[in-house]
């Protein structure tokens, strides 16, 4: 028994990264940010708004949420939609009472099917980020690139002739890129995406696009869902990472938590209440400055 | 191992009840290690016929960036809070590190932790290897180490846990003289091998942060409460090896960093810890065999 010879070759085994998307740079050794009003701990709160067709797409790949039944999924399809017929709305006054602003990565098929909602987000001062077209526009190495090209280019279309501003930030479903991501969305005119996971700053990709880290392991979706954790646990969770970050960033300078907030998940009557209490603590603790990744982007870029 | 019978023939039975007391320095009841893995994972691997590296096609954004985050960030958070209650680490290495960021080997190193090796890559694993190649990511190991920081590897741990029936004869055969891949006690114990001496040191899949986090989903609270307890039962038996096998990419994240802050204070001022390096344990235990 034997591997094949190759299998030993490294051809990548290189100073840096075995890949060219972005350089490395250790975040503690980085010049300090600011954040404005003299804040050390941008919150950065970004709500998934999601429409799962109940005819599901497993190319290139199955988002997660999606219908799991034989068809139709009934019991899937619907709670899903829960989420943006009433999650959505308690969240909003959520985060009026607490005079936060928000980003919401939105389908852009939400904005066509209810524009009521998309008005509402924007005229109560949040950002849509462009979020793929529904739950089956998933995005993956092997999918033609015409045909994700499409699928971007759609999406910011679509989004900017319902709400009159063309996004500038994007979240690709599950994050999940091919190797040509970065740069489509760069040539789409897309100023950020918050697919990478590797850092809790903004950082820039080597054709200039700008990441926005949206941190995987603080989402409702990881915790809540896939953990089974209560939501007291999350809340509990996300206070401890506050508290951290605050600690942190009096060492080393401004520090980012990204709150990754799913209607159908966190806004079912059973966890609003704890969630909305979880705004208030952090949004009276004097480090915070609750931001939109725009503003985050804004602000990271004028020192970087 | 016996390759092939269904007793791998690494051990002897050795039953806890009965056995010569082992004592640690200073009279201390429980060796206390910290096994931080400091990996790179690659983002476009060759494919192995036994197990496939990531689950999505290449790129898998999450599955490489989350464990991205460890070098780019993570890595200090959890090595300050380990210097910082006095926990040295003992280092399970991607030797490749040495190349791809040679600044967290520095650091480690300065830090004055020890380096063993976990593969040259947690993306290439050993199943079917023969035994030129297994040799080759051996002697590979051994040499990427010296000369990245001077120290001659003396421990293994799998890359990825993956391993052949001859995995454990090789390294004694070359020099190194324990092993993290066997989990059957809480105490050092001999390994068979064809030729040299080799100990398996107590590393834990049960208390690993990957576990934890991963396969319990417990919160950070919860995992360090884990730690605690797993620290006192094996402090109140005593001559006992605890082992903290960490990822900082999972042990690191914001959420968790301060609950394991706590669990290292609770063990460094306890008193009945003795905080070491693998090797140092591995040294007590064998002048008392």
């Amino acid at each position: 028994m034997s591997l094949d010879p190759s299998y030993l070759d490294y051809p990548k085994r290189q100073y840096g990264y075995d890949h060219d998307l972005y350089g490395w740079s250790a975040l503690h050794e980085r010049s300090p940010i600011y954040w404005p009003d003299g804040k050390s701990v941008a919150v950065f709160l970004c709500v998934s708004l999601e429409w799962f067709p109940i005819t599901p797409s497993d190319t290139p790949f199955r988002a997660p949420g999606h219908m799991q039944t034989a068809y139709p999924d009934y019991r899937h399809y619907t709670a899903r939609d829960y989420g943006s017929r009433v999650g959505v709305y308690r969240l909003l006054d959520a985060f009026a009472k607490a005079g936060i602003k928000a980003s919401f990565a939105t389908n852009s098929t939400i904005a066509e099917r209810y524009p009521a909602l998309v008005s509402d987000i924007v005229r109560e001062g949040h950002e849509i980020i462009a979020h793929s077209t529904d739950m089956n526009g998933t995005i993956a190495s092997g999918m033609p690139v015409e045909e994700e090209r499409t699928l971007i280019t759609t999406t910011l279309d679509t989004l900017e002739r319902a709400t009159g501003a063309r996004p500038s930030g994007w979240l690709s479903i599950a994050r999940s890129q091919s190797w040509s991501t970065v740069d489509l969305l760069k040539e789409a005119g897309t100023r950020y995406c918050c697919d990478w996971v590797n850092d809790e700053l903004p950082y820039r990709f080597r054709n200039g696009l700008i990441n926005l880290p949206l941190n995987h392991e603080l989402s409702d979706r990881q915790i809540i869902t896939v953990q089974q954790q209560s939501v007291d646990s999350y809340v509990q969770s996300m206070g401890d990472a506050f508290s951290w970050l605050a600690g942190e960033a009096e060492r080393f300078g401004g520090r980012m938590l990204p709150l990754h907030i799913t209607p159908y998940i966190m806004a079912l009557p059973y966890r609003i209440d704890a969630f909305e209490r979880l705004l208030v603590d952090l949004s009276n603790r004097p480090q915070s400055w609750f931001a939109k990744g725009n503003a985050i982007v804004n602000a990271w870029e004028q020192q970087s | 191992m016996q390759e092939g019978a269904c007793d791998p023939g690494l051990y002897d039975f050795q039953p806890y009840r009965g056995r010569a007391p082992i004592q640690w320095p200073g009279d201390k009841k429980v060796a206390v290690w910290v096994a931080p893995n400091l990996e790179y994972y690659e983002i476009d691997p060759p494919a192995h016929p036994k197990r496939k590296a990531w689950t999505k096609p290449h790129p898998d954004v999450v599955g490489f960036a989350h464990r991205d985050h460890s070098n780019r960030v993570s890595h200090w958070r959890m090595a300050d809070v380990m210097s910082k209650h006095g926990f040295p680490g003992s280092v399970s290495l991607s030797v490749a590190l040495c190349q791809h960021h040679p600044e967290i080997v520095a650091d480690a190193q300065a830090r004055g932790w020890e380096f063993f090796s976990h593969g040259i890559y947690n993306t290439r694993y050993a199943y079917e290897m023969d035994e030129g190649q297994e040799r080759a990511i051996i002697e590979d190991s051994i040499r990427t180490v010296r000369e990245a920081t001077g120290q001659t590897i003396r421990g293994w741990l799998a890359p990825a846990l993956t391993h052949t029936p001859r995995t454990l004869d090789l390294i004694a055969e070359y020099g190194l003289d324990y092993t993290c891949d066997l989990y059957h006690d809480d105490q050092p114990q001999w390994v068979k091998v064809k030729q040299g001496e080799l100990v398996s040191i107590p590393y834990s899949l049960e208390v690993n942060d990957h576990y934890g986090f991963f396969v319990y989903n417990m919160s950070g609270r919860e995992y360090a409460d884990t730690l605690i307890r797993q620290y006192e039962r094996l402090a109140a038996e005593g001559g006992t090896v605890m082992c903290i096998p960490l990822h900082a990419y999972l042990i690191g994240q914001p959420h968790r960093i301060g609950p394991f802050e706590e669990a290292l204070r609770h063990i460094a001022e306890d008193g009945r810890a003795w905080i070491a390096r693998s090797g140092e344990i591995v040294d007590a235990w064998r002048a008392q065999q």
